[in-house]
């Protein structure tokens, strides 16, 4: 078992062997993420109950949440991948930060923008500083300045490193943040109506929503597949496979 | 001021210089520079690293001083690692790279004393004799940026009196020097080797024959 | 000396001769200030109240403008180069500068402070708490912001890039800082955000460094 992982970490080091073996696994990605995606959508917003208080303007959540619990995971994985290339010096690590970063940012955005409009009829504004939209407007800042500094380095060593270090700094943060916020919040809206608890849902309610949080991940693993695929093409563009390969594409 | 100590005892050193390079390969942007390249630099050597721009002469310059670990192969100094013997390592080499390290506020002798404050046995009378010797008598006082740039290059030569090293390397030193100091600094050279000292250094300039110097050359390889 | 302790006298004589280096931020701190009951409100009352929250952005501002500077002269003059070759201690050195900087930022500011919280009416209750969270939260300013710095040392127009990218980290320092102020202005205990202040102080003692130096080692890569 153990041998085998090992195998599979030289071989993730590789980026030819990626390129290729990403070509055969992405079809097997791509069919479940459309079909949780289609079943978790119809199931939230067709069959499942309105809710109580919230009437159907608490469906958001079916995009809202899988999207917030997704921005916040995807940055943890890219200051991880930044570590394993900082410590390992993994080029390939870094290409996944790097192909990371811009889709974590766009599901920060999307759980802001969904946040906004769930608040609308939840509040009655489409912006409230809330304890949870304030840490996410602020995960955003910390996706732009990795983004900002990967792109203002001049070489692409020192942009995957620059991009590392910053990432794993914001990692560290991250809860010191979500933390401050939240007792912020405390002190300063007690009152707020809370976003419905997932504990506290009901079942029908929940299991769409599982649906669409793995349909999420999946779509995210999916995006974060091509993204990387490109970077190879990118990086190793000198390289004769990746020569020979683009010859073979224009023969066809 | 009286000084202390006659000149060619200031920079005096105990241990020698025992450099090797093995197998060592870099490549900057999928630009091979040098390929497993094998290099061995003792007592009373002189290299000077030749080729065209960009041939990667700064870069095994820095490699070999242990401040770019960038690359495959290994360098060692007296047979270990250097990046596991850095603390003794620096100790013993002079790196002075194409930028000097001047601060413009600071004086010359501030300047030099901030240099040499990794070697407590440095004393102060001898950065005044340095830059006597550096024909800086009577500057020791005037902040940096009210000397030219040839000047500027001289506070920084100034160390090669005063840091009790056997091992200097040194990335293009006559840069901005005039005929007399190129000619001194040359002597200077001359006379390390021929105390058992090591040189390696970058330049254009052709050094003349001194006992000992060898000239590696570095081509741009396709 | 060691080189670590001869670079932070070194640094502070270079600050002392360059009265802008710290006076700016000052003066930028002071002008900050003027903007809010200008752009506001100047009524005694409202100022009172916004006061904490006003005094403690100033401040990060003021911070965040003078760390521009922190590394960029060390990268561009050969000076960061020279203390990886000494074999030194990158995250002793690290501490260093950080020190340094504080000393001609944080402290300037933190001694200032209660004296222009008096153009913005703080509570008189307020200004010790005023005092120490400044105390216990610029030194983390520096810290952190050192982080931004050496990461953007190297690039061309790196003051605005560093602002991008250090804010975001501030926020905690920011929220802390302000309530302990404000708490304290509405009699009301403040030792609780203190302790939040002093702990991050001590975690971020021991992990910046560490960040600064590896961030520092990317501008020798060429």
């Amino acid at each position: 078992m153990w041998e085998a992982l090992k195998r599979l970490y030289h071989r993730m080091g590789s980026p030819k062997w990626f390129y290729e073996i990403s070509a055969k696994w992405l079809p097997w990605f791509v069919v479940p993420t459309v079909g949780f995606l289609l079943v978790g959508t119809i199931w939230g917003l067709a069959f499942t109950p309105a809710d109580y208080q919230q009437g159907n303007s608490f469906r958001i959540i079916y995009i809202h949440v899988p999207a917030a619990l997704l921005a916040q995971s995807a940055y943890a994985m890219m200051a991880i991948a930044g570590a394993v290339f900082l410590i390992w010096r993994m080029k390939m690590a870094a290409w996944v930060a790097a192909s990371i970063a811009p889709i974590g940012a766009s599901f920060c955005f999307l759980a802001l923008i969904t946040g906004a409009i769930w608040g609308k009829p939840t509040w009655g504004t489409w912006w409230v500083w809330d304890a949870r939209l304030t840490s996410m407007l602020l995960l955003l800042f910390l996706y732009f300045g990795v983004m900002a500094l990967q792109k203002a380095m001049d070489s692409e060593e020192s942009a995957a490193k620059a991009g590392a270090i910053l990432s794993l700094v914001g990692l560290v943060n991250i809860p010191i943040i979500k933390y401050s916020v939240e007792w912020w919040n405390t002190l300063h809206q007690p009152a707020t109506l809370k976003f419905t608890e997932e504990s506290t849902m009901a079942m029908e309610m929940l299991i769409p929503l599982l649906i669409m949080i793995a349909g999420f991940y999946l779509l995210f693993a999916v995006l974060v597949f091509m993204r990387t695929r490109n970077q190879v093409l990118w990086h190793e563009r000198k390289k004769n496979w990746v020569k020979q390969y683009m010859q073979s594409r224009a023969d066809k | 001021m009286p000084l202390s100590r006659p000149i060619d005892q200031l920079n005096r050193f105990t241990a020698h210089c025992d450099l090797s390079a093995h197998q060592v390969s870099c490549e900057r942007d999928d630009r091979i520079l040098f390929e497993n390249l094998d290099l061995s630099i003792n007592k009373g050597d002189l290299i000077q690293l030749v080729g065209p721009n960009g041939a990667g002469k700064t870069t095994l310059l820095r490699l070999l001083a242990g401040l770019n670990q960038d690359f495959d192969g290994e360098v060692r100094w007296h047979g270990k690692n250097i990046q596991q013997c850095f603390q003794d390592y620096a100790r013993q080499r002079l790196y002075i790279g194409h930028l000097s390290a001047i601060k413009k506020v600071l004086t010359p002798l501030e300047n030099l004393r901030w240099f040499v404050s990794s070697w407590p046995q440095v004393k102060e009378d001898d950065l005044w004799q340095a830059l006597e010797e550096v024909t800086l008598a009577g500057y020791e006082d005037v902040p940096c940026q009210q000397l030219s740039a040839g000047q500027q290059r001289r506070v920084a030569l100034a160390r090669l009196l005063i840091t009790p090293t056997p091992l200097w390397i040194l990335d293009e030193p006559f840069t901005a020097l005039d005929k007399a100091g190129v000619a001194w600094l040359e002597g200077h050279l001359a006379r390390h080797v021929s105390a058992g000292g090591t040189v390696l250094i970058t330049s254009h300039h052709a050094l003349s024959e001194i006992p000992g110097l060898r000239q590696i050359e570095l081509g741009v390889q396709k | 000396m060691s080189l670590v302790t001869a670079t932070i006298k070194r640094d502070l004589v270079i600050a002392a001769r360059n009265p802008g280096e710290w006076l700016n931020p000052l003066m930028f701190f002071l002008m900050v200030l003027a903007l809010f009951p200008l752009a506001v409100d100047p009524d005694p009352k409202f100022l009172s109240k916004i006061a904490a929250g006003v005094v403690w952005v100033a401040a990060l501002l003021a911070t965040l403008l003078s760390l521009d500077a922190l590394f960029k002269a060390d990268v561009e003059d050969g000076t960061l180069e020279q203390w990886l070759a000494s074999g030194e201690s990158l995250f002793a050195m690290a501490l260093g500068k950080v020190f340094v900087h504080w000393c001609i930022s944080g402290l300037p500011l933190t001694l200032v402070a209660p004296l222009l919280a008096l153009m913005m009416n703080l509570p008189d209750e307020a200004y010790s708490a005023l005092f120490f969270s400044l105390l216990l939260g610029t030194p983390i300013l520096s810290l952190l912001g050192a982080v931004g710095a050496a990461l953007t040392a190297g690039v061309r127009s790196g003051g605005l890039l560093l602002s991008l990218v250090i804010l975001p980290l501030y926020i905690p320092i920011l929220i802390f800082g302000a309530s302990a102020v404000y708490h304290a202005g509405i009699e009301m205990e403040y030792v609780g955000q203190l302790g939040f202040l002093a702990s991050f102080l001590c975690l971020s003692m021991t992990l910046a460094p560490f960040a600064v130096a590896g961030a520092l080692k990317l501008n020798l890569s060429r």
